[in-house]
């Protein structure tokens, strides 16, 4: 990253805190309800060194990688097939959109139900979540291939496993991370709601127990914090690789 | 320049191509075109915009096949792009993720010819577009005229038997494109390579043919096919003998009768 954009991330976070604050004081909310910054500051770093954040962050962490990996990479092939065939894209596209137009909320009780309170469930909430923005923009990507490019490939007798290597890969690159950056943000979404379905360990099960049992507000915003934190990171993470392999844009 | 019997011969017989499209009336393309171009002939190719002429070469490079009619390459029908057939598209089509030299690697990357074959090809093939300084650079950071240089060395990679040219200097300055048809003339002079060459001028049409053919409007087929009796090798001097104004006159006079 550029020391620039690193330098426009701490004013961003900078001014970001002081609103926070500037909001608690004039709006008198009591910290139950608004704690002040310095407070979920503090107990951001009490909780990771006492170790009540590190095992949850880590179990969620694990739900989101397999699930975005399993959901991204199933939506990557299916992307491919709806966008080289109309045929499938008429025959399953209905169910794809079905799938997504149905809350992830109302449909993670009967995920859990059907594939068990352990990591299972929530891999799979997490992967049919990001499965649909990937599965599109891989679709969206295939159908853009310049039609002069594989009428080249042609002309140049490539073949079919050539086409996809050396023209429709990469021409449908962009698009592709485009479904990938919105993916890996919704991965994390997934994960929790996936927790939230039932679990034991897990950022979303420390938000709940901070709000309830424990009845912690500044746990809780704290929790909240690292979420967004790794939300940013993942997110960071897939630029950066797209700017590796899609560098002529 | 006299090697008998190469190969490379060229003939089109009554090729009719026709296009169907559902929202549309069809569009015929070509109607009842002949051309036959014997090995290691220059044939330029002129006619107006929309009369046929990429169609015409696509059916040659076994892209498209026609309604009515055949394509032949010594002898035998064309079912499907061959090796042995070169086309430069009208679009220099370069794919914009790869440099010049990865681009112009390209074909022979996908015929599967060894690393090292490959890079001299590449290195000689940059050298005699005048690309070298571009090696690295991707399209996006081309000239048009550049990028059809890349374009026409990408398409010689593969040493083709017969090359098909459509309007492959449209873009280059008029310094370069004289430059670059004297350079088509030496690399003809030395592989004896069968070209269609498909130009809007009348000039560059003379300067490289043995034949001239003029289509009509759409649809195209031919309607003169004029011998260019400057003698060879040709210079750009000769561009000024009576021979050549004299060619000119004629081609106009077709082109001028067909416009609807
Ligand atoms: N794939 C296609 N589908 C439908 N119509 C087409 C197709 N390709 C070409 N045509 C039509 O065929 C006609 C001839 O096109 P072509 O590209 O061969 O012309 P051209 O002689 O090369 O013109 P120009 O000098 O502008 O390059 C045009 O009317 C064009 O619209
Ligand atoms: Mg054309």
């Amino acid at each position: 990253m550029r020391r620039s954009t690193l330098g426009a991330g701490l004013v961003g976070l900078a001014v970001f805190v002081t609103a926070w604050k500037v909001i608690v004081i004039v709006s008198g909310f009591p910290a139950y309800i608004l704690p002040p910054p310095e407070a979920v500051g503090a107990s951001l770093v009490q909780a990771w060194l006492d170790g009540t954040i590190e095992p949850h962050a880590a179990a969620t962490l694990v739900e989101i990688g397999l699930g975005f990996s399993v959901g991204a990479g199933l939506a990557v092939v299916v992307g491919y097939a709806l966008g080289r065939s109309a045929l499938i894209a008429r025959l399953i596209s209905p169910y794809i959109v079905a799938a997504q137009a149905t809350p992830i909320l109302a449909l993670a009780p009967v995920l859990a139900l059907w594939f068990g309170p352990g990591l299972l469930g929530k891999v799979v909430i997490s992967a049919l979540i990001v499965f649909f923005p990937v599965a599109v923009s891989t679709m969206v990507g295939i159908r853009s291939v310049d039609a002069g490019l594989l009428e080249l490939g042609r002309s140049l007798r490539a073949s079919r496993r050539q086409v996809l290597l050396t023209l429709e890969i990469p021409a449908a690159l962009p698009s592709i991370f485009g479904g990938l950056r919105i993916g890996v943000t919704i991965a994390v979404v997934g994960a929790i709601v996936g927790e939230w379905a039932g679990a034991q360990y897990g950022l979303g099960v420390l938000v709940n127990l901070a709000r309830g049992s424990l009845f912690d507000t500044s746990l809780m915003f704290a929790t909240l914090a690292t979420i967004a934190a790794i939300g940013v990171a993942l997110y960071l993470i897939v630029v950066l690789v797209e700017r590796r392999l899609v560098r002529w844009r | 320049m006299t090697v008998a019997a190469r190969s490379g011969h060229i003939e089109a017989r009554d090729l009719t191509v026709r296009f169907r499209r559902r929202d549309a009336a069809a569009t015929t393309a070509l109607s009842g075109f002949h051309l036959d171009v014997r090995p290691g002939e220059i044939v330029s190719v002129i006619g107006p915009n929309g009369c046929g002429k990429s169609t015409m070469l696509r059916v040659l490079a076994g892209l498209i096949a026609p309604s009515v009619g055949m394509a032949l390459l010594d002898g035998q029908p064309i079912h499907g792009p061959d090796a042995r057939v070169g086309l430069v598209f009208q679009e220099p089509r370069l794919l914009p993720w790869r440099t010049v030299a990865r681009n112009i690697a390209y074909p022979v990357e996908l015929a599967g010819l060894p690393e090292a074959e490959r890079e001299t090809r590449v290195k000689e093939l940059l050298h005699r577009v005048g690309l070298a300084d571009a090696a690295d650079l991707r399209p996006g950071q081309l000239s048009g005229g550049m990028r059809q240089r890349a374009a026409l060395a990408r398409t010689l990679a593969l040493q083709p038997e017969v090359l098909l040219l459509d309007e492959p200097f449209s873009a280059l300055d008029a310094m370069t494109r004289e430059r670059f048809n004297v350079e088509l003339l030496k690399l003809w002079e030395r592989l004896g390579t069968t070209i269609i060459l498909v130009t809007h001028s009348i000039a560059e049409a003379i300067f490289l043919g043995d034949r001239v053919v003029v289509l009509s409007s759409r649809p195209g087929h031919v309607v003169a096919d004029i011998r260019v009796e400057v003698p060879r090798p040709r210079t750009l001097d000769r561009l000024d003998e009576a021979a050549v104004s004299a060619t000119a006159r004629e081609i106009r006079a077709h082109l001028e009768a067909n416009e609807p």
